[in-house]
């Protein structure tokens, strides 16, 4: 039984790959938003039977999603980059805070706009160092701010709700354009500018790459270090837009505002396909994630059920979603076992 | 293009000098462990191909191979880890599989791995009893633990080390008794030993070699590994030779065998090594300047130069040293002193390295060099995407254009570049990582054992892309535990051992025996090769 040395030609047998991997799982979480849909029309039939109800919720679920979605852009960006930011419900309340002072709101809403972006940025870059330079784990960096920021949002409230004064920043919630909510339209441009910075940019391959391989990226020729600064950067900037959305929902801001929104991030970038061990992630698919729980809050709200009730499906959407992944993921490299 | 020799004329079943049952060792007991014509197939290498080996209790039985000889993967098939595909097992009279680590465990084998599996936070007695943990009704019975550990350790001759002390606290010979108390904990019969001394300071290996001569005196059997020949003179008694997994002698004398015949059996070949012919790279200036380069602990006082054009070579064990001059080199460590100039420029980060052209095929190839979920393409550019791109954007397109032409160059099996690469072998994932440093502009490359893991024919193919690039006016630097690849491929020959460069010598100046024996302080030519050489 001699084997021949042969030249190993590279086996044949997993050509088919022809659907990958991302599209399947995003069309797997459309499913889900359409049978999400008709649980509400077979529970709602008389609402669904109204044209003008149905579109106006439709905008109502866009607009629940916006400042969620938002934040899981910039949280998508930093678990693929192989990290994880559980400060960025208290980064909203402290750009949201700072934003709206009396001094800040004396600016106008390109001063309160700019404040709430530079905190946002600044907080993102104080996780950043810690994490890369000061060699923190990012779980505990960004913990430690997580008290920290929702400590300090609370100081300069002196935890009173801050009412936005500000006509303009008041009616980005309320305006529309070509009947789209202003703040829809934010989530769309965040949505589409992540899209572009991480699939057709220098930076999105190396988050991947940092994400995927730090040694790798670092042997490559990559400042790891910096990179992940951006990445905790980023963030921070996008809490700081979604809390001039959320100011501008509520036309006000407070130490409590974005509570729990952490979680909400980190569910739905998961259950878009972002591998919690950073190196691969959509944003298409953390939209859809966000969607997907947006839908869900829509559906228990139109039949006047709880939010415990609603909780406990959110659990279980996020465990089922992970077990999914989790087999695929298994039975993927079952077949490239060599 | 040159092609490997075929193998099957070299494989006639007799070539094996196999004494049937050797006697001429002082092997005490009787036979507890018998392999016979083993074979453990991974894809693409066959690791164990044929191998015999025979223990005895009480002896000391030393493997001697040089890396790739398939020592680690016997090992490991008698551990459990692996499963043999061929030959037969027999272990105190009895067929032997185990199929998991802990049934090996049970039946008397345990292993002492290299890198030693302790957890440091574990309390010493813990350790020792991990997996089958003195207990009535799930709750741990520290008091007896601590006292049967104290037993086992005293056993050892150790019994100063406290049984609740942190193992985390303890230094690296103390792991070592404790990972030897573990194996005494199931009972061992059988205790195989992966290069025990090479964490070892030098008086730590006298207490070593007094524990396994109380061992053997109470009739447990050790497979004893090491490189370091006069180890094997001390401790063992007989010793076995593997070579491209197989015995190329069995059951020799430890003591009484002559170096040249140990190190004859570790070289002869059955693979043909099939180096490109080389022309003599002309004089000229070095490209890279090392100068007194250390880092504690790694490697002292490291100084050579590289000219363009030029493969220079570094012979010496895992361990030596030699990945971590690399990697210094390369800017990935700091070092302690010493320069790196690169055309007269100080390297002092990976950055500043590649952007002045130098590049670096690391050694662990999975772990350092790949994105294996992503394709091969993106994998290829992985330094250089920056310069594709215009503006921050990405050119992909480009980028596709550019692998496919490496690809080709490469001779790249598939040929597909959006392949995701870990569906590549490891030959091919090879190229890619040497690829990628070609579509830089790189004066200098790197080569941390470039073809580890890496199947003949690709291999012949690798030699080939290496030599083109050194004809192309590129550095090439390279490490390697194989002797002959060194001695092949290389314009000049550095010889390390024990992080110093022991030696320098043009290749065709120097032959496979002498470097073996300068890289495993054997005791054949050291002096006279090292006289005048500073040390």
């Amino acid at each position: 039984m001699t084997t021949q040395t042969a030249p190993p030609e590279a086996p044949a047998k997993q050509e088919r790959r022809k659907l990958d991997e991302n599209t399947l799982r995003n069309l797997g979480l459309v499913g889900v938003l359409v049978l999400l849909i008709v649980v509400g029309i077979i529970t709602k039939p008389d609402l669904y039977s109204d044209p003008t109800w149905v579109k106006n919720n439709f905008l109502t679920i866009l607009q629940q999603a916006s400042a969620i979605g938002v934040v899981t852009v910039g949280m998508t960006f930093v678990i693929i980059g192989g990290g994880i930011d559980l400060s960025v419900g208290a980064i909203i309340a402290l750009a949201g805070v700072w934003a709206t002072t009396l001094a800040t709101q004396s600016y106008g809403a390109g001063g309160m706009i700019f404040t709430a972006l530079v905190v946002g940025i600044a907080v993102g870059l104080v996780n950043g160092v810690l994490i890369s330079y000061g060699k923190l784990v990012p779980f505990i960096a960004t913990l430690a701010m997580l008290v920290a920021a929702r400590g300090l949002a609370a100081q300069i409230s002196a935890k009173q709700t801050q009412v936005s004064a500000n006509d303009f920043i008041n009616s980005l919630a309320s305006e529309r354009l070509l009947g789209i909510p202003l703040l829809v339209w934010i989530l769309f441009l965040v949505v589409a500018a992540g899209w572009v910075l991480l699939n057709r940019t220098t930076f999105g391959r190396r988050t991947v790459a940092v994400g995927g391989n730090p040694e790798a990226a670092r042997l490559a020729g990559i400042n790891v270090k910096r990179h992940t600064l951006l990445l905790y950067a980023l963030s921070g900037l996008c809490c700081g837009i979604a809390a001039i959305m959320l100011t501008s929902q509520a036309t006000s801001a407070q130490a409590a505002m974005a509570n729990l929104y952490e979680l909400d991030a980190i569910a739905a970038a998961i259950i878009g396909g972002t591998l919690l061990s950073g190196g691969r992630g959509t944003i298409v698919g953390a939209l859809f994630g966000v969607l997907v729980f947006s839908t869900i809050t829509n559906l228990f709200a139109i039949n006047n059920l709880s939010t415990e009730v609603q909780n406990m499906v959110k659990g279980a959407i996020i465990v089922l979603a992970v077990l999914i992944q989790q087999f695929r993921y298994k039975s993927l490299t079952q077949l490239f076992k060599r | 293009m040159t092609i490997p020799a075929p193998r099957e004329d070299l494989k006639s079943d007799n070539d094996v000098p196999v004494p049937p049952d050797s006697t001429d060792g002082e092997g005490p007991g009787d036979v507890v462990l018998r392999l016979t014509d083993v074979v453990k197939t991974f894809p693409g290498v066959r690791a164990l191909d044929g191998v015999q080996l025979e223990v005895r209790a009480g002896e000391v039985h030393c493997l001697l191979g040089q890396n790739g000889a398939g020592k680690s993967t016997l090992i490991k098939t008698l551990a459990g880890v692996h499963h043999a595909d061929g030959g037969e097992i027999t272990w105190l009279g009895e067929p032997f599989a185990p199929a998991t680590p802990q049934a090996a465990m049970r039946a008397g084998i345990a292993t002492i791995y290299q890198e030693l599996d302790l957890v440091d936070d574990l309390s010493v007695a813990e350790n020792a009893f991990l997996g089958h943990e003195d207990s009535r009704l799930g709750f741990t019975r520290r008091r007896s633990t601590a006292a049967k550990t104290r037993e086992i350790l005293s056993r050892l001759g150790h019994g100063e080390i406290p049984p609740r002390q942190a193992v985390r606290s303890l230094p690296a010979a103390g792991k070592q008794v404790v990972s030897m108390a573990r194996a005494l904990s199931h009972d061992a019969r059988l205790i195989v030993m992966d290069e025990p001394s090479a964490v070892l300071a030098h008086d730590e290996v006298e207490n070593l070699f007094r524990i396994i001569r109380e061992l053997t005196a109470q009739g447990i059997a050790v497979i004893y590994i090491s490189h370091r020949l006069e180890e094997i003179r001390e401790i063992g008694d007989r010793v076995t030779v593997l070579k491209d997994g197989r015995t190329t002698a069995a059951n020799l004398p430890a003591r009484s065998t002559p170096t040249r015949d140990l190190v004859s059996r570790m070289t002869g070949r059955t693979i043909e090594y099939v180096f490109p012919p080389r022309r003599p790279a002309e004089q000229r200036d070095p490209l890279l300047v090392v100068d007194g380069l250390s880092r504690t602990g790694e490697f002292a006082d490291a100084s050579l130069t590289v000219a363009p054009g030029e493969i220079v070579g570094i012979a010496g064990l895992v361990g030596s040293g030699r990945s971590e001059l690399l990697e210094t080199i390369f800017g990935a460590r700091r070092a302690d002193s010493g320069t790196v100039t690169l055309d007269g420029k100080r390297i002092t980060s990976v950055g500043s390295a590649v952007r002045k052209g130098m590049g670096m095929a690391p050694e662990e190839r999975k772990s350092q060099a790949l994105l294996l979920d992503e394709p091969v393409y993106k994998n290829m550019t992985l330094a250089s995407f920056s310069t594709f791109a215009k503006a921050g954007f990405t050119d992909a397109g480009g980028e596709r254009k550019a692998a496919e032409r490496t690809a080709e160059a490469l001779e790249l099996r598939p040929r597909d570049v959006s392949r995701p690469i870990r569906t590549l072998s490891g030959g091919n994932q090879q190229k890619v990582v040497v690829g990628r440093w070609l579509l830089e502009d790189t004066k200098l490359l790197l080569l941390d054992e470039p073809t580890r893991g890496v199947d003949v024919g690709a291999r012949a193919e690798l030699y080939q892309v290496i030599h083109d690039l050194a004809e192309r006016g590129v550095g090439v630097l390279l490490v390697s535990s194989e002797v002959p690849e060194v001695l092949g491929l290389a314009d000049r020959v550095l010889v390390m051992r024990e992080g110093r460069i022991i030696h320098e010598a043009p290749a065709g100046a120097i032959d496979e025996d002498a470097v073996l024996d300068m890289i495993m302080a054997g005791s054949l030519t050291t002096e006279s090769i090292l006289e005048g050489e500073p040390a």
